[in-house]
């Protein structure tokens, strides 16, 4: 088998309890050591780089590239506020982000870099990278997710993420920061009393995980429409993650997929899963899906409809 | 101790384009203007402000979003830089913010006994929202006044547009209940623009006015509807269509302000200052204000 240029992939959720608060419940510590095994395994790895693609992070203006070489702040999130702040500084693979930009631009992609001092890195993309590489070991580069990008953009953005490690000859972690269920509770609870939000809920990110731990990447990306539409609250277009880890990985379901932790965090899913390229796969199944290669803008279907 | 009352209504939509676009000197990047209609209409209401007399401006915005309660502004001081995570290409503006702490809490107590959920936010690393910042320099540059910001609890995401109307509408009364018994003169600001479709492309110098339109004709037609709705004086009525007008437009009255904003107001009867309509990368923005004083209310456009 050819060898892949993504050493393995890291699906985690954005909220910053296991950063900030891990002792406050059983659940979350179990998170936290989710998220230091990760590190562990990317210590031992001979990765690059860590490509992060964060769903708190939206972007209207095509796809954000963060090329910022050492971005630093001190973050606070929106509704945890009061869980206290988080100082961070960054390395960013600045290289890596411009070649990322070009890279997305053939592909037909509207894509920009951004370098800016002071740039508010969002709650995930924080939460993850402190975790995971916590002295900055190796550079990192951050994508964001444009609000308004379907499937199709999305596909096209992880492909270009793997034209520019061809074009770099870099080997990298991909890490998509994302909750399976997201409807949290609306009220502050007692965190030794969370769980997850309803038993739908709960039962399809249970779906998910064995998807997951099966290896079915492609399957996954393949059932994101219903995921979006039985689990998501629609806070934008779609359910984007798996297409992005999908494309960006390798659309197909021949992994060795681990499920490290699954736990609630303020009724919302939280996962920390890993999927490592292997050979023997679980099989493909008939997809129903188009594959794209390139971005052409939106389609007129009306227009295309009329004689 | 007089009864607190609400001086003034603002709709100040916060597009960072109209601060880019004025060259303040607490933002950093320059621009060679823009948006004209749009900042020319927010002058006027400026000075306006400048002639009433008042202690406080509270602000509820869009993009400080919750999805636990509604959260309050709860320290005397903020002080920072704002980048705005979409456009941080125009938009890099030292803040010095001064809040009306006293203010918060009695609103946040008032909604709390109301049965909303709510938080204080205490955190001084907390950086405060780039619609807090261009609603509150357009309408008053000089900063000379306190603010208070509200969170938007994103009830709209969790539930319909319908139960966003609700609860916005039992927020702004708590908070019109507790401005009554604060004693104080408040301007309100309901910050966001009307119909909210992005150009997903920006042209290489964003205030290119060439360039600028609405994104589409129905977008436009919706907007002017609330429009007329706005001068006829039916403020109950356009709250009423409020969850229509936001899933077609997919509008950011979604966030809830004008239904708070209008509900703290009692559903004014009478006609609203129209200041000016534009669009900004395609989004469909007007600036309004409410005036309860029937002598110094006037006809602007
Ligand atoms: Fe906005």
């Amino acid at each position: 088998m050819e060898e892949s240029d993504i050493l393995f992939g890291i699906y985690c959720p954005p909220h910053p309890q296991p950063l900030l608060s891990p002792e406050a419940s059983e659940g979350y510590a179990k998170l936290r050591q989710a998220y230091d095994t990760c590190r562990e395994r990317i210590e031992n790895s001979d990765a690059d780089l860590i490509i992060v693609y964060s769903t708190t992070w939206p972007s209207i203006i095509g796809h954000q590239i963060q090329a910022h070489p050492e971005p630093e702040w001190v973050h606070v999130d929106d509704d945890f506020h009061y869980l206290g702040s988080m100082p961070y500084k960054f390395k960013m693979d600045v290289d890596f982000a411009e070649c990322l930009r070009d890279s997305a631009k053939e592909r037909g992609l509207h894509s920009r870099t951004i370098a800016y001092e002071g740039f508010p890195i969002d709650t995930g993309s924080v939460v993850a990278l402190k975790l995971l590489n916590p002295d900055n070991r190796i550079p990192a580069c951050i994508v964001s997710s444009n609000m308004y990008a379907n499937r199709a953009e999305t596909i096209v953005l992880g492909k270009s993420i793997r034209d520019a490690l061809a074009k770099q000859g870099k080997k990298a972690i991909a890490v998509v920061v994302s909750s399976l269920s997201n409807r949290m509770f609306t009220e502050h609870i007692d965190p030794t009393e969370d769980r997850i939000h309803s038993p739908k809920d709960d039962e399809w990110n249970r779906k998910i995980l064995e998807f997951f731990a099966d290896g079915r990447l492609e399957d996954l990306s393949q059932l994101s429409r219903e995921i979006h539409g039985q689990i998501r609250v629609q806070k934008v277009v779609a359910y984007k993650p798996a297409w992005w880890m999908a494309a960006t990985m390798g659309q197909h379901n021949n992994y060795h997929g681990e499920v490290l932790a699954y736990e609630a965090l303020h009724g919302s899913g939280g996962a920390v899963v890993t999927l490592t390229p292997s050979s023997g796969s679980f099989g493909d199944k008939e997809f129903d899906e188009d594959d794209v290669e390139y971005y052409h803008g939106d389609r007129d279907v009306l227009d295309k409809g009329m004689l | 101790m007089p009864k607190g009352e609400i001086v003034l209504g603002c709709l100040a939509p916060h597009p960072p384009h109209v601060v880019y676009a004025e060259n303040p000197d607490q933002n950093e990047p320059v621009s060679e203007g823009g948006w004209e209609t749009l900042r020319w209409g927010y002058n006027r209401l400026a000075r306006k402000l400048k002639t009433i007399d008042y202690d406080a401006l509270v602000i509820f915005t869009p993009h400080w979003q919750t999805y636990i309660g509604t959260h309050f502004l709860g320290l005397p001081e903020f002080k920072s830089k704002s980048v705005d995570p979409v456009f941080p290409n125009i938009f890099r503006y030292n803040y010095d913010i001064k809040v009306d702490v006293e203010l918060s809490e009695i609103m946040r107590e008032k909604a709390s006994e109301h049965g909303i959920i709510t938080k204080m936010m205490r955190n001084q690393d907390f950086r405060v929202d780039y619609g807090t910042i261009t609603s509150c320099h357009m309408l008053n540059p000089d900063w000379d006044k306190p603010i208070v910001t509200i969170s938007s609890n994103r009830n709209a995401h969790y539930y319909s547009a319908e139960v966003m109307n609700e609860q916005a509408a039992a927020l702004g009364r708590a908070c019109a209940e507790a401005i009554e018994e604060s004693g104080k003169k408040v301007v309100l600001i309901s910050s966001h623009s009307l119909s909210h479709r992005h150009f997903v492309t920006e042209s290489p110098l964003p205030e290119d006015m060439s360039r600028e339109h609405i994104y589409n004709h129905s977008q436009y037609v919706w907007d002017m509807k609330l429009v007329d709705l706005m001068r006829e004086g039916k403020m109950r009525e356009l709250i009423d269509i409020l969850p229509e007008f936001t899933e077609q437009t997919i509008a950011e009255t979604e966030a809830g302000g004008l239904t708070w904003m209008m509900s703290a107001m009692g559903f004014p009867q009478y006609s609203a200052e129209i200041y000016g309509y534009q669009s900004v990368i395609g989004t469909g923005n007007l600036v309004a204000a409410w005036d309860p004083n029937a002598v110094t209310r006037e006809i602007v456009l």
